[in-house]
């Protein structure tokens, strides 16, 4: 699992650097904000010239996803305020994904923070390579497809939602209206008013019950 | 000076996000239209990356070599591929069509 978010996180760091971002400021995602596609939807936005608000909500939306974590861990995670308050940096997708697969809550969480802090190393090792190593090497990722990493991460993210109609609906009309407002409105705008396609979802379920 | 005030006000969001449940709400679950909201918008913001990031150049509408990329990973996931098969037979197929 730690190797399958090392191209993602190689990707991000040379994201990073193409958006002209300094390295601390690079790993500085990485380690603060831990989140990858929230990341790296934030520092397109600003390599796009796209505005501070709408990075920043971009990303938040996309954060959503963990209060609903948080929800379902929290039963597991009890400790002292400072525990959990460290624990909680690691609400991401994959340490919620192994802690919910344990049936006990010791080992819900013992699952979630092993998964979660061995994550958070080779994330941010694989941050630093992407933003190193392969940095200077635009034309180099351009050849060996490197940047077709990010799409099919967020494919491969998106793809176990869509077994639910509604989410299906959702993820549709989403992509819909994210691509028609690219040439028209600016950078960060379109991801942020995919939103709307929450609208369509919400009530494909509720035909799908009355049905 | 943009990209510092993006990842700290990311990085605080986020953070509230994360600890709000552990920190603050105990055991007990979110209202039921908060909790779908949170289950439906990221299939919707996801989806738009992933069609940004695949379709689009700077501000216009493009089909290339990424295209053929992102078909290759819709056949890896159909596959019950994982993740990182998925973004490796993406990549591959992407350089593949740009040799």
């Amino acid at each position: 699992m730690a190797l399958a978010v090392t191209p993602f996180g190689i990707a991000f760091g040379v994201a990073g650097a193409k958006a002209g971002l300094a390295l601390w400021q690079t790993s500085g995602f990485s380690v603060l904000v831990f989140s990858g596609s929230a990341q790296l939807a934030a520092v397109d936005i600003v390599g796009r010239g796209g505005a501070v608000p709408s990075a920043i909500a971009a990303g938040l939306l996309l954060n959503l996803r963990s209060l609903g974590f948080g929800v379902a861990m929290a039963p597991s995670l009890s400790g002292p305020w400072w525990k959990r308050a460290a624990w909680s940096q690691l609400m991401i997708d994959e340490a919620t994904a192994v802690g919910s697969a344990q049936s006990e809550q010791r080992w819900r969480r013992y699952g979630f923070v092993f998964a979660g802090v061995v994550l958070f190393l080779a994330w941010n090792l694989s941050t630093l390579l992407g933003a190193t190593a392969f940095a200077g090497a635009g034309d180099l990722v351009h050849r060996w497809g490197i940047d077709a990493a990010i799409p099919a991460a967020f494919l491969a993210l998106l793809w176990p939602r869509l077994a639910s109609v509604d989410q299906r609906v959702t993820a549709v009309v989403g992509g819909a209206v994210a691509l028609a407002l690219v040439p028209i409105a600016p950078p960060g705008v379109p991801v942020i008013a995919a939103g709307l396609g929450v609208a369509a979802g919400w009530r494909a379920r509720r035909r799908e019950g009355a049905a | 000076m943009r990209a510092t005030a993006v990842l700290v006000g990311l990085a605080l969001g986020t953070y509230a996000l994360k600890s709000a449940a552990p920190l603050m709400l105990g055991g007990r679950e979110l209202p039921r239209p908060l909790a779908r909201l949170a289950l439906l918008l990221p299939a919707a913001l996801l989806s738009a990356l992933a069609v940004i990031a695949t379709f689009t150049d700077r501000r216009s509408i493009v089909l290339d070599a990424r295209a053929a990329g992102m078909a290759a990973a819709v056949v890896a996931l159909w596959l019950r591929a994982s993740f990182v098969v998925v973004v490796i037979v993406a990549v591959l197929a992407t350089a593949a069509v740009r040799l």
